[in-house]
């Protein structure tokens, strides 16, 4: 241990005996990130003074650290990639990038990162991006605090804010993204963190997991994006504590899960969504804890999901607490707090003496014929509901909440 | 005319009935806010009761009224009056004493729980707006029921079903053609549908509030447009004028026409 510690010791002093500082302004000898990267050695800092720099396609193929001193302008001026990282241990710090290329045939990037480990992407502002951080077959690094501001209108001429591709055990942590197509897009990313993020106004997905296993995203806010997370072909995900926001519109969700298998959704806040979670083809995820609130339907159940357990949430004053279309369930739901429970508690256990019906005749019925919504909370309506409940034909008999909370649930 | 709606509304203001009405508002609201806790919650609650009581209330008290006080309108019209302002006289006394008993009755108690500084006065306002074009309309259309009808016992009928048309069956009849037709683009039909019955047009105007993120799930431009904009809910409230003018106008043809 103790020669271990020494050795560590003589690797970082002798890093730092060798290491030198290489200075670029607009002034300077070196007038050009480029020129500077070029006559640079290994573990070399370079300071990018304040200024305007005009580059693209900056390859870093050593171990640098590169850092901006009050945020310098790359202006990459729309002809392509800014800078591609090829070598391992790179770190890029405080820099503004802008005016990447657009490209239908190449994803031009402000920062490529290709075939490298243990890289540090933090404190970038990137503006007039197409795809903003893109990571590919790269692993142990981590983006931490960059602000991401697209100006995205159109799905297929729009990049993503922050892109892995077969890259794992990525951080990324306090970031901020807004106006691009994804915020955050990983396609077959194994291990990854994903954590204090904030996805807004987005065109499609605020965060989507394509192929990526053993993900874990938490504390992250997703607000009025064209749907707040997809989690499509992926398993043993784990979503907590996340906020879902204000995602309207007719194909909007909170969450969209597609063929999601071992998932842990816990303690995510799912407020004002047209859908707060869209569950397709998924299997033993456990939700709990979590609170949906005033949703169009908070979770809506499209089939083929089987085993999942909902358990201890709080559904408060959606229109629609659960949609399913089928009649047949083979999901748990217990020990929840329904605002729309009207049964009693006499013995005063905190649960309710009488079982729960989350599914509502009025939902089927929404599913079969759309326009039907306009009736919602008629008194006819209600009716239907109440005969619905008390002997099910078209809804599935055994949904039920046998354990209905009588107070909301605080944990 | 004013002179009449000030008999007409002190003879009410005087009557138990109004007293009644008020006080069952008034519990209804201090009941409703100590249940819930929730201004938000307790506001929703409301709507449902609104739009199916104020209907109800408007309908019978009109044609209670106008049979109780036919004695008195027979007294007046031998007096040099013009008949649309003894007729419109009392429909206006009617309307308007019902109408304060309503936003006194729910006001006082949601005052008192702090509504100016929650965020549901917005939605407050808004219901107790449509509670107040719900008794218009609706004692228009039992004064229309009355006048056409000398038979006490029929015209109280006529009323009731009225009440239960609207407030029910319409919307039963209506669920059932949305669904035989689901094949054919229905969000036109539908919001036509629901313009025609003031009962579901003040039920929209109310799930616009809150509603909206359930009501965006509907693929449709002109759903969209509706319930997306403003657009909605001024079309509704025109919509709700329309509906307290018309049965109105029918009174004063009617009262001229009618042989006393």
């Amino acid at each position: 241990m103790k020669f271990k510690l020494a050795l560590y010791a003589t690797l970082i002093w002798g890093g730092a005996i060798y290491a030198q500082t290489i200075e670029v302004c607009n002034s300077c000898e070196l007038s050009s990130l480029k020129s500077a990267i070029a006559i640079a050695k290994d573990f070399d800092t370079i300071r990018v003074q304040k200024g305007t720099y005009k580059e693209h396609n900056i390859v870093v193929d050593k171990p640098l650290t590169i850092v901006g001193v009050s945020y310098p302008v790359i202006d990459g001026e729309l002809k392509g990639g800014i800078i591609t990282i090829t070598s391992d241990n790179v770190t890029v710090d405080g820099l503004f990038i802008i005016n990447v290329g657009t490209s239908y045939t190449e994803d031009y990037a402000a920062i490529r990162v290709k075939r490298s480990k243990n890289f540090v992407i933090k404190n970038l502002v990137l503006e007039k991006l197409f795809f903003g951080i893109y990571i590919e077959k790269s692993s142990y690094g981590r983006v931490f605090h960059n602000k991401i501001i697209g100006d995205a209108v159109a799905e297929y001429n729009s990049g993503n804010g922050i892109q892995l591709w077969h890259s794992n055990h990525i951080e990324i942590e306090y970031n901020y993204v807004e106006h691009v197509r994804d915020g955050i897009y990983l396609e077959f990313s194994d291990d990854c963190l994903i954590k204090n993020n904030v996805s807004a106004e987005n065109l499609r997905y605020g965060l989507h997991f394509m192929f990526s296993n053993n993900d874990v995203y938490q504390d992250n806010t997703f607000e009025n994006n064209g749907a707040g997370v997809a989690v499509m072909f992926s398993k043993h995900i784990k979503m907590l504590n996340n906020t879902f926001k204000e995602n309207w519109g007719t194909a909007s969700y909170g969450l969209l899960l597609k063929e999601i298998n071992d998932a842990e959704i816990i303690g995510n806040t799912f407020e004002e969504n047209t859908i707060g979670i869209n569950i397709e083809g998924s299997n033993r995820i456990k939700y709990k804890n979590n609170n949906f609130i005033n949703n169009g339907w908070a979770i809506k159940v499209r089939g083929a999901c089987y085993t999942n357990s909902i358990t201890e949430n709080n559904f408060l004053y959606n229109s629609f607490d659960i949609a399913y279309n089928s009649k047949v369930n083979d999901n748990i739901f217990d020990k929840n707090y329904w605002s729309n429970y009207t049964g009693y508690d006499l013995d005063k256990d905190g649960i309710g003496d009488v079982p729960y019906r989350p599914v509502k005749l009025f939902s089927y019925i929404v599913n079969r014929t759309p326009e039907t919504i306009i009736l919602l909370r008629s008194m006819f309506i209600d009716l239907i509901n109440f005969s619905e409940k008390v002997s099910p034909v078209f809804t599935p008999d055994n949904l039920l909440d046998h354990n209905p909370q009588i107070k909301k649930i605080t944990w | 005319m004013l002179k009449i709606l000030k008999y007409s509304f002190y003879d009410l203001m005087r009557s138990r009935w109004s007293y009644v009405y008020f006080a069952f508002y008034l519990l209804l609201g201090i009941v409703l806010l100590f249940l819930n806790n929730d201004l938000s919650k307790a506001v929703i609650t409301l709507m449902n009761v609104i739009i199916v009581l104020v209907p109800l209330i408007g309908t019978i008290f009109g044609v209670m009224y106008y049979y109780s006080s036919k004695e008195f309108t027979e007294l007046l019209l031998a007096q040099p009056l013009k008949r649309s302002s003894i007729f419109l006289g009392q429909y206006l006394g009617v309307a308007l004493s019902l109408t304060m008993s309503l936003i006194l009755g729910l006001g006082i108690p949601f005052v008192f729980y702090g509504l100016f500084e929650s965020s549901a006065i917005w939605d407050f306002s808004l219901l107790l707006i449509t509670g107040a074009f719900l008794t218009f309309i609706f004692t228009a259309l039992a004064f229309n029921i009355a006048l056409s009808n000398e038979n006490k016992i029929k015209g109280f009928g006529y009323a009731i079903l009225l009440w239960l048309c609207l407030a029910i069956i319409y919307d039963g009849l209506f669920l059932m053609t949305l669904i035989m037709f689901e094949d054919y683009p229905l969000d036109k039909v539908s919001l036509i549908g629901t313009m025609l019955n003031p009962i579901d047009l003040s039920r929209t105007l109310i799930l616009l509030k809150l509603d909206i993120s359930a009501l965006l799930g509907y693929t449709g431009a002109v759903f969209k447009q509706f319930f997306g904009t403003n657009f909605g809910l001024m079309v509704s409230f025109v919509m709700l004028t329309v509906w307290v003018l018309l049965p109105v106008v029918r009174i004063v043809y009617k009262s001229k026409k009618k042989d006393f």
